[in-house]
């Protein structure tokens, strides 16, 4: 199998494989299309050679859009950091754990839940796995400088793997983003730009940029190949579960490219036989105070209608979700839902996960979390149902969220000031 | 009222190679229909066959999407920028 073009996905136009993102004859987002040569597969064959890759996502270089270290070109057999030459040579990203959440799955009434811990990065989050592939095909295509614009996560990966490769870089978040997403930016030594307004703002700002600097934006001229990166989760899942799919996904939507491309990287496996039984049921997760795909799957919508993000999940802060309906798509086709949450539900999600599970997550995690929650609470999910919960970044980087959410005991250094004033070490 | 209204990449082909076209409208829909007066080709690009912008098209007025204003009934002042861009997802 070979990545062979780019072709749009509202009216199937094809194109070249360059730094193209737009259909011009339709305006629909582009889409990286393969060649499946379904009749010499050899599915036993290729599971091994999956096995026998690097511990990172380049161990499904076959089903990535990169073309000149493609197996069995010049390069040779790939290494152990994922490089099969000098472009895959960057931070590693991928092959992170996937965990048997029975405390939570208890605490729920379920019996069966995975969390996918994404937090397990070089960057802490998921956007590793985009910006891995994205950059890899920027240098492909001969770019020097990379961009980006970020909700925080992408900002923190843009500019480590630019510094891991020696290229220039520019990051733009809206300027109001949390401290911790700014300073473990900008310790890369990236460019940094905070922009007055919010993500759609930083967003169409960039989108007109693109067009007038020869620069990589991952996210946007770069976005076909970048979408592509997280495929590698629903791989890596399958993978993991022992090349079976799970019945249910339950993943947050920000622009709803994560949520879309997981069913694609199922999708993909299956059609080739890797896989068996049907697409999972795949839930979305927003927050109340930036919900435009959830509001439009409720009301019966095909089309989302933006709004002005006001929530703590601002790693999923995007009003205006490009992919918002090709996500009410998948959601309504695969019988799952997209629901939102309150800030303080998410709030409760991030400490359901970390007192059960022993992973801290960011707001977006609790925005999982609490839709899994709201879902197992509303008697949606059968018993039987193995479910994996997306967990896509770290609470390091939102500690503000769990501020003021649990006490400390302080005492002075004595046994009697620890019994006297921690009672419960007492009853230990 | 007479408008600056700037075209993407994308569909500067379409509109003779320009990047910006000067048009006169009263609202974004009359300085649409003039834009596409001027480059036919834009209209199949942009509009749907029901008249409405294609739902991978976005169009700000002085930056701000007009669908949080009036939409294509939304008025247009002399001397404002309409800028028309693909709807790109992000993170």
């Amino acid at each position: 199998m070979a990545v062979s073009h780019l072709q749009c996905k509202e009216c199937k136009a094809e194109y070249p494989l360059e730094a193209l993102y737009v259909c011009d004859k339709c305006f629909g987002p582009l889409e990286v299309a393969y060649e499946h040569d379904r009749a010499t597969l050899d599915v036993a064959e290729l599971r091994r050679r999956i096995q026998g890759g690097p511990q990172n996502i380049w161990r499904y270089a076959d089903f990535l859009p990169t073309t000149a270290y493609g197996r069995g070109a010049p390069g040779g057999p790939l290494g152990p950091s994922g490089g099969g030459g000098s472009t895959r040579l960057c931070l590693p990203a991928g092959c992170t754990p996937l965990i048997r959440a029975d405390r939570l799955a208890e605490r729920l009434g379920l019996r069966e839940v995975w969390v996918k811990n994404d937090a397990a990065n070089p960057t802490h989050s998921f956007k590793d796995r985009v910006v891995s592939v994205a950059v890899t095909r920027a240098r492909e295509l001969g770019f020097e400088t990379i961009a980006c614009a970020s909700t925080g996560n992408l900002a923190n990966s843009v500019a480590a793997h630019a510094a891991a490769l020696g290229l220039d870089s520019y990051v733009f978040i809206p300027s109001n983003l949390e401290e911790q997403k700014v300073l473990a930016t900008g310790v890369y030594g990236t460019r940094l730009v905070g922009v007055n307004g919010n993500y759609d703002d930083v967003n169409r700002l960039c989108t007109e940029l693109s067009a007038e600097r020869d620069w990589a934006f991952v996210n946007i001229n770069l976005r076909p190949y970048y979408a592509e990166g997280s495929k590698t989760l629903a791989f890596e899942i399958a993978e993991q579960l022992g090349w079976e799919l799970p019945d249910r996904c339950v993943v947050p939507i920000a622009s709803g490219s994560l949520f879309t491309k997981i069913a694609r990287g199922f999708q993909e496996w299956r059609e080739l036989g890797l896989l068996e039984g049907e697409l999972p049921r795949m839930n979305g997760a927003q927050a109340e105070g930036c919900s435009p795909v959830a509001s439009a799957f409720s009301a019966g919508h095909d089309v989302c209608r933006p709004v002005k993000p006001n929530t703590i999940a601002k790693s999923l802060a995007i009003g205006n979700p490009a992919d918002g309906p090709y996500a009410l798509d998948l959601a309504r086709s695969t019988g799952g839902s997209v629901d939102a949450v309150s800030d303080d539900e998410i709030r409760a999600g991030i400490k359901l996960l970390a007192e059960t599970t022993g992973v801290f997550t960011e707001t977006a995690g609790g925005v999982t979390t609490a839709v899994l929650a709201k879902l197992a609470a509303r008697g949606e999910i059968d018993p039987d149902e193995r479910v994996v919960l997306v967990i896509t970044g770290e609470g390091l980087k939102t500690l503000d969220a769990v501020r003021g959410t649990f006490e400390t005991s302080t005492i002075e250094p004595t046994v009697e000031a620890f019994e006297a004033g921690v009672p419960a070490a007492v009853a230990v | 009222m007479s408008v600056v209204v700037k075209i993407p990449t994308q569909l500067r082909a379409a509109a003779g190679g320009e990047a910006q076209a000067q048009i006169d409208g009263a609202t974004v829909q009359e300085v649409l229909d003039g834009l596409f007066a001027l480059h036919e080709e834009l209209r199949g690009r942009i509009a749907d066959d029901d008249g409405g912008l294609r739902r991978f098209v976005n169009v700000y007025l002085a930056g701000e999407d007009i669908r949080f204003l009036d939409g294509l009934a939304t008025p247009v002042l002399d001397g404002a920028e309409l800028t028309i861009l693909p709807a790109v997802a992000g993170g």
